[in-house]
This record gives C-alpha cells, sequence and structure tokens, in this order.
C-alpha cells in the first residue's frame, strides 16, 4: 500500500534546541520508514516533547537537519508539518474545549460547500470514531464536557484525517483505560500496517515493546541508544534511559532477585 | 412522510449509544433543554426574563413606555451603539477586548462631517474615509497585539484617549458640525420607514427562510443516517417566529413602522451570524477565543484571525459613529462620548458573549443593545437625568459579568464547556 516501502521516510539529523542556557536537544539522531513504529523513550526532561514539538512546528530546531526520503526539508510552522504529511498528537492534546468533537477534528481543514458542509463533517467524524472503536456518546458536545480518554481518541482521531505519512504520538496512552490502551495499541499496529512511519513517545514499556519495533533511547537531551526491540531486554532500556547499568533500578531489582531466590 | 425520518428499526447513527438519555416529543426536548439550563449553558433567557422585568417596571411607571411611538424611537435609537456592540462581539470572541469603540466611533462621525461638510466630498467618498479610517485603526491595534505584544486592554485604552484627541482636533474650536438635513444620510437616519406592506413580506420571508432552510438541514441529516429535527417542530417554530415578528410589525405599524436603520443593523447581525456559524473564518475566531495555542497547532493563522476581529470591530464602531451623527444631524464633541463605549460592551456581554473568548454570538448585541436602550429610554420618559441611568447600566452591566461568570464555573461543574 505504502508509494515508498524501502527508503527513509524521514531522518532527522543532529537536531539541536537550546531554551536560554538549556540545552534541550543536542545532537539528537532519529530515523522512520515507512511501515514502522519507533519508540522514543527518555527520563523526565530527556527531551522528548521538545523533540515532538520540533516535529510540529512548534518550534524550529536551532540547528541539524529534516529529511523526507532524499529531500531536505524545513518545519517552519504547524502548516508545513501539516503539508509534509506529519500529523502530531500532543500530550495536553490541543484541542479546544469550547468547540464540539466535530468542531475539533476538522479544526483548520473544514469541509465546504460553499458554507461549512456541517451534515458531511459530523458522519465523517462518526465513520471515523467508528473506526477506532471510540466510546463516544455524542459529536456535538464541547470537548470540555469528555473524559481524558475520550480526548485522547479525539486527538487521535483528529491526526488521522489529513491522511498523514508520519504520525507522532506524545504519550498516547497516558491517560487511558485498560480497554482504551489496547485500543490505541490495535491501532498504532493499523496505522503501520497502512505504511505510515509512527513515532510514539512513551514512559510505558510494556507498551512500547507491544507495538515498537524500534527503540530510541534519549538521555538529557542526547541520543543514549537504538535497539531493535525484539532483541533487546527491558533491563538494558532501563540502563539507557538511566545512563548506567548500576543504578537505583537495577540495584532494586537485583535486590528483589536476591529475596526471591531465599 | 414519516416526521422521524430513519427513526423506527435502527435509531440514527448520532443516537447510537446506549448512555445518551434522549427520548421522543416535546417532553423530551423541554427536558433536554432543562437539563442545559440548570448546568449553566443559559442560552438567551435570562435576557428575555430581564427584558420583561424591565419592560413591566417602566410600564408601570410610565404607560407611555410600551406604547407604539416610544417602541419605534426605541429600536431606532439603538441601531448606532448597536452596529458598534456587534464589533465588540468579534473582539470579544478572540478573547481580546477594544475599549476604544466609542473615541474610534467619535473619530469617525467627525472625519463624515469634515470631509461632506467642510471639504465637501461626495457622499460615498466621505463615508468610505470614514469607515476605512476605523479598519486601519483596528489594524494597528492587531499590529501592536500580535507583533508586540501589547495586551489588547493597553492599546485600545491608548487609543481611546488618542483618538478623541484626534476627534476633538479635527471639529476644531466651534466643537460640532451640523450635517444638512436633506443629505441622503441623515433622511435615512431620521426619516426614512419601511412601508407596512413591506415589513410584513419581509416577516413572511423570515418565517418562510427559516422553515426551508430548517427543512433542507433535516433532509440531508436523515440522507446521512444522522437524527434531524421533525417537520412538525420546524411547523411550529417558524409559526412562533412568524407570530412573533408580525405581531410587532404590526403594534409597530401603528405608530410610524419600522426603521429602515434598525432592519439594515438586523440584517447586519444576520449576516454576521452566518459568518461566525456557517464559515470557516467564524470557526476560527472560536477556536482562537477558545484555545489560541491549540488553533495555531491546527494550523489556525492566530494572528490574522486576531487581525480580522480587530479591523471589524473599528470597522463597525466607525460605522456606528456614522449612524450616530446621521441620527443627530450632527458631530459634535459628545458623539461617542460618555457612555458610549461602556454600552457597547456591556450589550455584547449583556447579550451571553463571554468576557473569557470563546463563546458568544452575534445575537447578543442586537439582545444586549434591547436591554440597554431600554433602561436608557425608560429613564429619560421618567425625567430621570443621566447620573441615575449611569447608575443603573453600570449595576446591569455587573450583574451580567457576575451571571456570566458564575454561568462559566457552573458550565465547568456540568461538562458544558
Amino acid at each position: 500500500m505504502s508509494a515508498d516501502a524501502t527508503g527513509p521516510a524521514l531522518s532527522l539529523r543532529r537536531i539541536s534546541k537550546n531554551f536560554g542556557a538549556v540545552a534541550a536537544l543536542t545532537d539528537v539522531d532519529l530515523e522512520v520508514t515507512p511501515g514502522q513504529v519507533v519508540a522514543v523513550v527518555g527520563d523526565n526532561g530527556a527531551g522528548k516533547s521538545t523533540l515532538v514539538k520540533v516535529l510540529a512546528g512548534v518550534h524550529r530546531a536551532d540547528a541539524g537537519t529534516i529529511a523526507f526520503g532524499d529531500r531536505e526539508v524545513t518545519i517552519g510552522g504547524p502548516a508545513d508539518a501539516h503539508a509534509l504529511g506529519v500529523a502530531t498528537v500532543f500530550q495536553d492534546l490541543a484541542l479546544c474545549e469550547n468547540l464540539d468533537v466535530v468542531e475539533n477534528l476538522f479544526l483548520g481543514r473544514e469541509l465546504r460547500r460553499g458554507r461549512l458542509d456541517e451534515v458531511t463533517m459530523e458522519l465523517r467524524s462518526w465513520e471515523l470514531l467508528r473506526q477506532l472503536s471510540a466510546r463516544i456518546p455524542s459529536v456535538r458536545v464541547p470537548v470540555a464536557a469528555l473524559s481524558g480518554g475520550q480526548r485522547q481518541t479525539v486527538a487521535i482521531a483528529r491526526s488521522l484525517l489529513g491522511d498523514p505519512r508520519i504520525v507522532v504520538l506524545d504519550e498516547p496512552t497516558a491517560a487511558l483505560g485498560v480497554a482504551q490502551t489496547a485500543e490505541v495499541l490495535n491501532l498504532i499496529e493499523r496505522l503501520r500496517d497502512r505504511g505510515l512511519g509512527v513515532i510514539m513517545i512513551s514512559h510505558n514499556l510494556a507498551d512500547v515493546r507491544a507495538v515498537a519495533d524500534r527503540v530510541a533511547v534519549l538521555r538529557l537531551g542526547r541520543n543514549n541508544g537504538f535497539f531493535d526491540t525484539a532483541e533487546v531486554s527491558d533491563e538494558d532500556i532501563v540502563a539507557a534511559i538511566i545512563g548506567a547499568a548500576d543504578n537505583v533500578v537495577t540495584r532494586r531489582a537485583n535486590r528483589e532477585r536476591d529475596a526471591g531466590d531465599e | 412522510m414519516s416526521d422521524q425520518g430513519t427513526a423506527g428499526a435502527t435509531p440514527p447513527l448520532d443516537l447510537l449509544d446506549e448512555r445518551l438519555r434522549r427520548g421522543e416529543g416535546p417532553r423530551a426536548a423541554l427536558a433536554a433543554i432543562l437539563d442545559r439550563i440548570r448546568g449553566g449553558d443559559l442560552g438567551a433567557l435570562p435576557i428575555v426574563l430581564g427584558l420583561l422585568v424591565i419592560w413591566t417596571v417602566f410600564q408601570s411607571l410610565n404607560s407611555a413606555f410600551l406604547s407604539s411611538a416610544n417602541l419605534v424611537n426605541l429600536l431606532v435609537e439603538s441601531v448606532p451603539v448597536g452596529v458598534i456592540a456587534l464589533g465588540v462581539v468579534c473582539v470579544l470572541l478572540v478573547g481580546q477586548i477594544d475599549l476604544s469603540v466609542g473615541s474610534v466611533s467619535g473619530l469617525s462621525a467627525a472625519i463624515t462631517a469634515v470631509t461632506f461638510v467642510d471639504a465637501g466630498w461626495p457622499m460615498p467618498l466621505a463615508l468610505a474615509a470614514a469607515i476605512g479610517t476605523g479598519a486601519a485603526i483596528g489594524w494597528v491595534y492587531a499590529m501592536m497585539v500580535t507583533r508586540l505584544g501589547v495586551p489588547s486592554f493597553v492599546a485600545t485604552l491608548a487609543g481611546l484617549l488618542s483618538f478623541l484627541g484626534v476627534q476633538l482636533y479635527l471639529l476644531g474650536r466651534t466643537g460640532a458640525i451640523n450635517l444638512p438635513y436633506d443629505s441622503g444620510l441623515v433622511r435615512f437616519a431620521q426619516l426614512a420607514f419601511v412601508p407596512a406592506w413591506l415589513s410584513y413580506v419581509l416577516v413572511l420571508l423570515a418565517a418562510g427562510w427559516l422553515f426551508l432552510t430548517g427543512r433542507s438541514l433535516a433532509a440531508a441529516r436523515r440522507r446521512a443516517g444522522l437524527s434531524a429535527r421533525s417537520t412538525r417542530l420546524l411547523v411550529a417554530r417558524s409559526l412562533a417566529v412568524l407570530a412573533g415578528l408580525g405581531f410587532a410589525a404590526w403594534y409597530l405599524n401603528e405608530a410610524r413602522g419600522i426603521g429602515w436603520m434598525f432592519v439594515c443593523f438586523v440584517g447586519l447581525v444576520l449576516a454576521t451570524h452566518y459568518a461566525l456559524t456557517r464559515t470557516s473564518w467564524g470557526r476560527t475566531l472560536f477556536a482562537v477565543g477558545g484555545n489560541a495555542e491549540a488553533a495555531r497547532r491546527a494550523g489556525i493563522n492566530v494572528r490574522r484571525t486576531y487581525t480580522t476581529a480587530f479591523v471589524l470591530c473599528s470597522s463597525l464602531a466607525a460605522l456606528g459613529g456614522l449612524l450616530a451623527a446621521s441620527r443627530l444631524a450632527a458631530a459634535n464633541q459628545a458623539t461617542g462620548a460618555g457612555d458610549v463605549n461602556l454600552n457597547a460592551i456591556a450589550a455584547a456581554v449583556i447579550g451571553g458573549t463571554s468576557l473569557f473568548g470563546g463563546r458568544g454570538g452575534a445575537f447578543s448585541a442586537l439582545l444586549g443593545i434591547l436591554v440597554i436602550q431600554s433602561i436608557s429610554n425608560g429613564l429619560t420618559l421618567l425625567d430621570l437625568d443621566s447620573s441615575f441611568r449611569f447608575i443603573v447600566t453600570g449595576l446591569v452591566l455587573a450583574l451580567a459579568v457576575a451571571l456570566d461568570s458564575a454561568a462559566r464555573r457552573s458550565r465547568t461543574a456540568h461538562g458544558w464547556a
């Protein structure tokens, strides 16, 4: 289904971003090919969300290049990201709470037939939400009336409307219940099967293991290892996240294993 | 033809969720409305109740208040500030404010008078100069807010003083320029009334149009498998509008009738309503007012949205000032001064447009100005001077804002946004 299943779809090279004296990202590389799920993991403050915002055009990278295939591109603003086919679901979801579900889904790309075509938009909203097995009672209530999980679903649904090539998900399962988490993971696999590239930020190693093909670890704004999910252990990922094999997490794990051996 | 459309074996697509508490028929519709009101989504209810109270009180104090002649006057008098309030609605929707609408309207009146009377420009050119100046002022505000990051509160407060100064300078030492009574502008504002037969035709058109658009929307929704209003409900709504407007037209026609200026104002409100609810421009205003950062990330040009809102507001303020001067047949130092500023903002807020952005609509300008003008008119009839008018209008504004804040809290608690 994908047009270009071999070449690299999106590659970031030596991306740096500073906020004043703080180097949020330093020389970060990342690559995602069509039909691949790349998980980006890292501790708090590792630069994951900054990376997302660079991809979405919210922040401009201070240095480094972004390329689609062989073509170098610039993402100067959210509109550029849209045009390139990079759709982003932010951690704070970026929904307008005073607007209803349909209005949020089609915000910035309303369907028109002279005036706004509310009927078609509502119909397509229901179709989309049904594809995602979303449980939203009414699409004509303001988003403020929805639960956190329902809002997450709306945000993900919105990212899919523009037929993106790359979907960036910033902690998509953080606010979800068990069934909804499973739905989102299914959804991510469906995106991959459709030939989209997926970049998923997550804290949850179980989710990462469930769907990701590759894991990129960030630590203090720098790359700290790339792994194939099939070949890496959780301990190795944790070690890369925290920065050493001997740390508070491994010591605790060892202690518990020792206690269990007795 | 079934009124319920696809209802029957399979419910409409949007009513499938088993958690929805929705029944059929008028009782369920009424229950849904009561639910929304309890949740703080008050709609036009407080303002309709407020109008009833105000009219009852003034009628009991002075039996001339609800006479045809007085109401004819009240409606025409309400137009200039009503037009200004319509602009204020747009700025409030994006979560900004324009405190200088009074000064801008006064400046526009002065420009019209100076160019048309003193300089002898043709009328269309003078009007274009006045409204163009308004648009330019709005653009300057927008640049200050979006490029320099000046809060709109401060930018427009500075404008309030500056443009009042320009107005006084233009009017010169005498402080007033009379517009000739035989000019088209003055005749339009003072003497142009809709013929009785035409007023009934307009009422019929309004009710018929409401029914036809409602029916075509319902048909489109049914075709798409969505729930739709029943034809019975649409007929009832149109008949109610027909009866209400028809009665109002008949009552006003007992005196001079409905001023063309008021009809044009209503037309402007309808056009703005359409733009706000049926175009993507209108949608961006609500989105930016609700969450500017989310709107920006959705690819909306937030700066341009702010700019259109400010330009529209100042242009409408200029138009309002023009109409005020035409009504008075003069531009003087008092045009746009005094309580015009606050009345315009109060009308928008009283009408239901939130000061916090993202909620409201064009009709709040119409409803709000009716309240303000009723109070002002009633107090004038009672021979009370402007001191009382200021006090009462101030109190009503405070009440409206308090209601807005309380309703907002309640909406958050009940999940209506």
